[in-house]
């Protein structure tokens, strides 16, 4: 065979190896999520049972919440399902959002090594603890990537009046990634961090890293969703949008939403207003 | 070293189950990366053998542009195809975000300058030799590009190649364009940051001893095509 048979016959499979590329589409929508949802495992247990129910196809772009607000507001995505009330409210506010429900609940944990360098283990006062951590200068590793953990974060240093990245000394670490990425340094470094119950539960590499405070009541973390506003975004897929965040509120949703668990545990409670649960 | 058993172990496990999912997404890396770096070819040698051939006012400025261009950062490039594909962007209408058409076109813009550049100094090793005999035949230029990337088409091999080894490899751009969605746009090298993301080291180091087992595939055919190939043309 010669060069030229074989630049065609590459060509021809290239060509064919790209035409699942283009095969029509079922219905689908877009939803910018979070990490926290998709790292969980939530997305691959509920997504199944509602694309069974109505046939729609649900895409998750699953990001930290300031930037699935932004491709939002940019009209990339038909629903938006986040965990940073403010900033949902603020989303709705400003005409970007439309029709916010409240779907699910689950709280914060602080994490940290069993070796416990600053003598939080066992408290339940996240703002005391975080004034420990700043005291005896441990390890902490933040988020600093703007999502709703990151946004909790900075709400308890607000809260114990302490700026951290400021503080220097090099006990700050703020990786800027995700929730996973963030626990994998925190593994490494033995440091404390801030984490969602949902990632925490199903994340593989926990090394020495065990929860150190929980149960505080400014630790809960709720999530909400919204339809992006489709008069600002014409293409937005009004209908099977409305359909999802319908099925989330229901009674279906909200069964199939308590039903996840890991270990035995479950990982989000649902408490859509009007559901029974 | 359990780390490094367990990878292997994922990796042999996953390829023995023949997992559908898995199956989807190694198809997608490839589809993405071969069409991607088809493309690219069809954009990059013939402007790579102009580049050599022809003289013009900034000509230096212009060989010095793309070479510097394969140190394109990939999330430089994913972003800009981002605000380029996305629907507030100037192409938004096409609704081609979060699809593999924009890892595609991401991907052509990361390896179209990685194959002009190599193509350029390839073609103009041999621009330099045969010279001559073309302005003395006054060959017009499509003919001599056509004809010099004709006579450097082993030595071309390498640019795409090069330009391949970079598509299978990049995860900045791809994520930020196909948005690493389950069965949609999760590809070989999303899924390993994905699984890096979960803790779960073990599974996503066995995928990249998949993926890098494919592109060694890719590059043993090559070298076989090239050496048969050549030992038909002496």
């Amino acid at each position: 065979m010669t060069a030229w048979a074989w630049v065609r016959l590459c060509a021809a499979s290239c060509l064919l190896l790209a035409t699942p590329v283009a095969v029509a589409q079922e219905p689908f929508i877009t939803v910018a999520s979070t990490t926290s949802t998709e790292e969980s495992g939530l997305f691959g247990y509920l997504l199944p049972a509602f694309t069974k129910t109505t046939g729609i196809q649900v895409r998750v772009v699953a990001v930290g919440t300031g930037q699935a607000l932004k491709i939002g507001e940019r009209g990339d995505c038909d629903v938006v399902f986040i965990h940073d009330r403010p900033a949902e409210l603020a989303f709705v506010e400003r005409g970007f959002g439309i029709d916010r429900q409240e779907v699910m609940y689950n709280d914060f944990i602080l994490v940290g090594t069993e070796a416990d360098p600053a003598h939080v283990d066992g408290g339940e006062d996240i703002v005391a603890a975080f004034r420990m951590i700043a005291e005896t200068k441990a390890p902490f590793v933040a988020r600093g990537d703007d999502s709703g953990t990151s946004k909790a974060e900075m709400r308890f240093w607000k809260e114990a009046g302490i700026d951290p990245k400021s503080a220097g000394a090099g006990w700050y670490r703020d990786t800027g990634s995700g929730m996973g990425p963030t626990l994998n340094t925190a593994a490494a470094m033995d440091g404390y961090t801030l984490s969602d119950r949902g990632t925490w539960l199903s994340f593989k590499n926990k090394q020495h890293l065990t929860i150190v405070v929980e149960g505080d009541r400014r630790l809960f973390n709720q999530y909400g969703v919204m339809l992006v506003n489709p008069q600002k975004h014409p293409h937005v897929k009004r209908d099977l949008g409305e359909s999802f965040i319908d099925w989330l509120i229901s009674p279906d949703g909200q069964r199939t939403i308590a039903g996840y668990k890991i270990n035995g545990t479950q990982l989000f409670f649902p408490d859509a207003k009007g559901s029974p649960s | 070293m359990n780390d490094f058993l367990g990878a292997l172990v994922a990796a042999w496990q996953l390829v023995l189950s023949g997992d559908p999912t898995l199956i989807g997404i190694v198809s997608l890396s490839l589809s993405v990366s071969l069409t991607a770096v088809l493309l690219a070819s069809v954009i990059g040698l013939p402007l790579g053998a102009a580049l050599a051939v022809l003289r013009f006012p900034g000509r230096n400025a212009a060989v010095v542009v793309v070479n510097a261009l394969m140190g394109l950062p990939p999330v430089v490039a994913g972003l800009f195809v981002y605000l380029l594909l996305s629907r507030s962007g100037p192409l938004g209408s096409l609704g081609l975000l979060f699809t593999p058409t924009a890892m595609v076109i991401a991907q052509v813009v990361l390896v179209s300058p990685i194959i002009a550049a190599v193509a350029r100094q390839i073609v103009e090793d041999f621009w330099l030799e045969y010279r001559d005999l073309y302005i003395l035949d006054g060959t017009s230029l499509v003919r001599t590009v056509s004809s010099l990337l004709w006579l450097g088409r082993f030595s071309l091999i390498t640019a795409v190649l090069a330009g391949l080894g970079r598509a299978a490899a990049e995860v900045g751009a791809i994520l930020i364009v196909g948005g690493n969605i389950a069965g949609v746009t999760r590809t070989m090298t999303t899924a390993i940051a994905l699984e890096t993301s979960r803790g779960d080291l073990s599974l996503a180091l066995g995928l990249g001893i998949i993926l890098l087992s494919l592109t060694l595939a890719i590059n043993a055919t090559a070298q076989f095509v090239r050496n048969t190939d050549r030992a038909a043309a002496v």
